[in-house]
């Protein structure tokens, strides 16, 4: 039989051992071809460094191993916390996702006959005419439209110091807040729960809650695929200690029902209905903490009819009292409270939802059995809902009305999507409303703060909101924003309503896109330049992941060709600009020691940033950008933004710190860092004999929002009679850009395809692999049908995962958002399927 | 080996027909438009041949040889292990689960499997029979040891 990869017969192999081994016996010379183990430490040593993953929100830490400047190897970090040795499939196979032969190495512009077109062909082109023409599109919006017509869309994979250096060059240099991350699509739901409950963001425990809890509630999670090595740890918990209990609620069974106590399928968008049901169960039932409620926490009922975050036209956005009052709130009592949430009745959530009632009673319990300690986990289910910040903070009320909260296994838990959706996007605040730490640009005192920092002049930075992530996409349709640059993420694959709303604005011919990657992404080809994009180990970075845990790396190998990183492109970029060119004559006058600098030299050679020697880096890693800068760039990022933090319950270790330990949970004070935040004893921000402080609202309570159920925005009805949810596989990554190039990845699950009822299925005449086509209002795309798949999905609904480029689901979905955190709801609209 | 010899052939394929001076720059889209949607390819075979592959490098998860259709790993059973278990593999001849499946999250090695390591998939996966999208230039480690040996004047 021949072996599938060496050609080699096991026969071929065995003789030419038995060769070499005759050989030895006899006392002859080995030569070396035949000798088939090499020992020589010299040559057979790797170089081991930490990491951490590239992918999910989790932070695992990786050891990297690098021969000859290429990662030849990666494994598990045994000494980190999160993992402790372990990877999920991916993770394992991270060694391979910066090789794809095809990654890009020179910016490509799209010309014709040598001159830029926006309908020519991809053409290499220099670095210097990538940024000439980038500088010239930028400089002629901002003169017409000023700094309302230019964009910027990141993400949560941008390393620390880059999201703050896109900010700062946004914000303050362009003095344009129409910067957004893909974070929005991701976790800006949870961020406005966080900011709306308790007024400041980010989960209050951390990751102990796992080997502590007794319960665990995963409201819409799929943790199994899309959190595997916090799953390991669930998964621990329960077989270890056989009294713990999981509850997993979805809209459709999936992997994480492999091991639960308490499955529950539940109807699209009636998790407001249940989670009202068991606050209304522990009031009824007497399990009120009532010691931790009247001095922790205060009673809000939030505006209703808020609309669903359409385009303002839209019948809906008329419709809607509150639209323009999403947030809004009132005063209210515990008891009106209870009653409010008294019609909640078991038999009205069981109905409503399609869970069985002694389902639901058996979750309720555990919430209110004042022996059982509950960790409630949820991401992009309840994230990406046209409720989401509703649900957010109905989870929040019912570990408030218990107290079960801020200790070891007490724990409501927003899980993260992205590797540094917490470190960088929301820290760092690239939200079009947010400055670090927790800021606002609305706020005049913080962007007084901000400016401060930046050592920039009063008024640099702008008072106004910046498009959110589908605004923007909105405003490219419509020619609002003229300049756009998209770094690290795909979003024409990720963004909802690609054909109504994404690939109009990208292609209007008002507009110049540009489009940092590592790899020609499906945003790649909707561009007009690409720009080559340094990825994960080929820069030194910083990620911040979902348990407030800041993970640093060195630069361990080079990036290919001339890509470079983001950070390098952003600071480059900025030499292109005079404060002449980009600030008002007002704003110079009345400062004119700015007058004639370039955003480069008021940014980043600021005497801040600039202050760390190239000496300072390490000296066995490389570090393209500040070679190139001529300072430890991203030391003096990272420091000057720490400034916000410090002192302000978001307070970071020294820069040189983190190179050294397998991160650290902010806030870190007197060098410890802090697992439970908002309780005495382990927060050393709470004031001593309070027990509790919720510190992010000025009366130190907390918030339980009464809400209630209202519809989703689209449903199925005669003509589109399926739910469409869409979602993540365990195997890829987003839109798969990194691991759809991973061969065995790739090989593992190749195709996004349409998983089924085998009912649904029947009843239209389709078998297991019929090619159909799923249509929505707005689109549609060609996939086929799997009924015996990993996702087992209820009559009526249907699940496409969005990582497959030639099947574009997000062709087919609505770009609702929740109206409060303008994050898109990915896992609802109304859709029918039809053979090919 | 085989990673190598395939990076060499695939960079002239691709320069001709990917990634310069055109617009279909999306290598994973098998030159559809953006607009326009493909034929969607058949859903793909499970490789069953029970021929182990070959490890990108040692930590590698070993992928998984034959199907794994309807087998059941939950809170009641565990399938996988009827075979791969350290008692089952003389009569199944089946590679046993690494030693390191055996050690809790403190490293110290446990009388049964680790319940961390319960969920086989998190880590193996079978393979079907598509065909990449895109080849990988990964190395391997023997090939990158080739070449540190060259460079140091083939000594060994």
């Amino acid at each position: 039989m021949t072996g599938p990869k060496t050609g080699l017969t096991r026969r071929d192999a065995i003789k030419a051992q038995a060769a070499a081994a005759a050989a030895l016996a006899a006392g002859l010379p080995v030569p070396a071809a035949a000798q088939n183990l090499v020992t020589d430490a010299n040559v057979t040593e790797l170089k081991w460094s930490k990491a951490p993953c590239r992918f999910c929100g989790t932070g695992c830490s990786i050891m990297v191993a690098t021969k000859a400047g290429r990662v030849v190897a990666t494994h598990g970090d045994t000494q980190a916390e999160v993992n402790r040795g372990l990877n999920c499939v991916k993770g394992y196979f991270l060694s391979k996702i910066m090789y794809g032969a095809d990654r890009l190495t020179t910016p490509l512009l799209r010309k014709t006959g040598g001159e830029y077109d926006k309908n020519g062909e991809f053409t290499p082109v220099s670095w210097d005419e990538a940024f000439d023409i980038m500088a010239e599109k930028w400089k002629k919006t901002l003169a017409e439209k000023g700094p309302e017509g230019i964009g910027m869309f990141g993400s949560g994979q941008w390393t620390v110091w880059e999201g703050y250096a896109a900010s700062k060059l946004m914000k303050a240099g362009f003095r344009s807040n129409n910067i957004d991350p893909n974070a929005r699509h991701c976790m800006a739901s949870a961020v406005g729960g966080f900011m709306r409950t308790f007024g400041i963001d980010e989960p209050m425990g951390c990751y102990d809650d796992f080997e502590n809890a007794d319960a665990f509630v995963l409201w819409g999670s799929n943790m199994a695929e899309m959190h595997p090595i916090l799953w390991t740890r669930i998964t621990d918990r329960r077989f270890s200690h056989p009294h713990v209990k999981v509850a997993v609620l979805s809209t459709f069974t999936h992997r994480s029902f492999d091991l639960a106590d308490i499955p529950a399928v539940f109807t699209p968008h009636t998790d407001l209905v249940m989670l009202n049901y068991i606050a209304n169960y522990i009031i009824q039932n007497g399990a009120v903490n009532e010691d931790f409620v009247s001095k922790h926490v205060n009673f809000k009922r939030g505006n209703q009819d808020i609309g669903y975050g359409l385009r303002p036209e839209h019948p809906l956005e008329q419709m809607a009292e509150n639209a323009d009052k999403a947030g809004g709130a009132s005063e209210m009592t515990f008891e009106e409270f209870a009653e409010f949430v008294s019609e909640y009745t078991l038999e009205k959530a069981s109905e409503m939802s399609g869970v069985p009632a002694e389902t639901l009673e058996k979750i309720a319990k555990l919430y209110a059995d004042p022996g059982t300690k509950v960790m409630s986990l949820w991401t992009m289910g309840v994230n990406q809902h046209t409720r989401g910040v509703w649900v957010n903070n109905m989870i929040y009320n019912i570990h408030l009305l218990t107290g079960k909260i801020s200790t070891p296994g007490n724990s409501p838990f927003s899980l993260t999507g992205q590797p540094s959706a917490c470190g960088t996007a929301r820290e760092v605040g690239t939200f079009s409303h947010r400055l670090p730490a927790d800021m606002v640009v609305k706020n005049p005192d913080h962007r007084a703060k901000a400016e401060k920092i930046w050592k920039l002049p009063e008024g640099t930075v702008p008072g106004w909101v910046g498009s959110h992530a589908v605004k923007q996409n909105r405003d490219l349709k419509d020619g609002k924003i003229n300049c756009y640059w998209v770094q690290v993420n795909n979003n024409m694959q990720a963004a909802p309503n690609m054909m109504e709303e994404g690939l109009p604005g990208y292609r209007n011919p008002d507009n110049f896109i540009v489009v940092s990657d590592a790899y020609p992404t499906v945003t790649a080809e909707a561009a007009d330049l690409i720009l080559p994009a340094a990825m994960w180990v080929e820069k030194e970075g910083a990620y911040g992941n979902a348990e407030r845990r800041t993970q640093f790396w060195y630069q361990l190998v080079n990036a290919p060709g001339e890509s470079k990183s983001d950070l390098w492109q952003l600071a480059e970029f900025s030499k292109r600009f005079t404060t002449d060119e980009v600030w008002p004559a007002e704003l110079l006058d009345a400062n004119p020691d700015y007058k004639g600098k370039t955003l480069f030299e008021v940014l980043f050679a600021n005497g801040k940033v600039d202050q760390y020697e190239l000496t300072e880096k390490a000296r066995e890693y490389g570090n393209h950008e500040s070679e190139d800068f001529g300072f430890y760039i991203q030391k003096g990022l990272f420091e000057e933004y720490a400034e916000f933090g410090r002192g302000k319950a978001h307070d970071l270790a020294p820069f040189d710190t983190y190179h050294e330990v397998r991160g650290l949970r902010w806030p870190v004070v007197d060098g410890k860092e802090t697992q439970w935040r908002f309780k005495e004893g382990y927060d050393p921000y709470v004031k001593a004999g309070s027990d509790y402080e919720f510190y992010g609202k000025p009366d130190g309570k907390a918030v339980i929002f009464a809400l209630p159920y209202e519809p989703p925005a689209e449903s199925p009805d005669a003509e589109y009679p399926m739910w469409l949810a869409t979602g993540r596989v365990l195997e890829h990554w987003h839109s798969g850009s990194m691991t759809q190039r991973v061969p065995e990845l790739y090989q593992a699950v190749p195709d996004a395809l349409c998983y089924m009822h085998p009912d649904d299925a029947k009843a239209q005449g389709f078998r297991r692999g019929t090619e159909v086509r799923i249509i929505s209002r707005r689109g549609e795309i060609r996939t086929r049908v799997e009924t015996r798949g990993r996702n087992k999905p209820p009559k009526g609904l249907v699940f496409v995962p969005w990582f497959d480029a030639r099947r574009l689901i997000n062709k087919v979905t609505l770009d609702a958002t929740d109206p409060i955190s303008k994050q898109t709801d990915f896992k609802k609209c109304a859709v029918r399927i039809e053979a090919v | 080996m085989k990673h190598l010899r395939l990076a060499i052939l695939a960079a002239p394929i691709l320069l001709a027909s990917a990634a310069f001076a055109q617009n279909q720059v999306a290598t994973l889209r098998n030159n559809a438009p953006l607009d326009q949607e493909g034929e969607a390819t058949q859903i793909p075979g499970v490789v069953n041949t029970d021929i182990r592959q070959v490890r990108n490098y040692p930590d590698q998860p070993p992928l998984i040889p034959h199907k794994t259709d309807n087998y059941q790993v939950d809170l009641n059973s565990n399938k996988c292990l009827t075979c791969h278990s350290r008692t089952a593999v003389e009569v199944s001849q089946a590679p046993m689960i690494s030693v390191t499946h055996f050690m809790n999250r403190e490293g110290q090695t446990l009388g049964a499997v680790s319940p961390r390591r319960y969920f086989c998939n998190q880590c193996h996966v079978v393979q079907t029979n598509a065909r990449p999208l895109v080849e990988n230039e990964f190395v391997d480690v023997d090939k990158v040891i080739d070449y540190v040996k060259t460079q140091q004047g083939g000594a060994d």
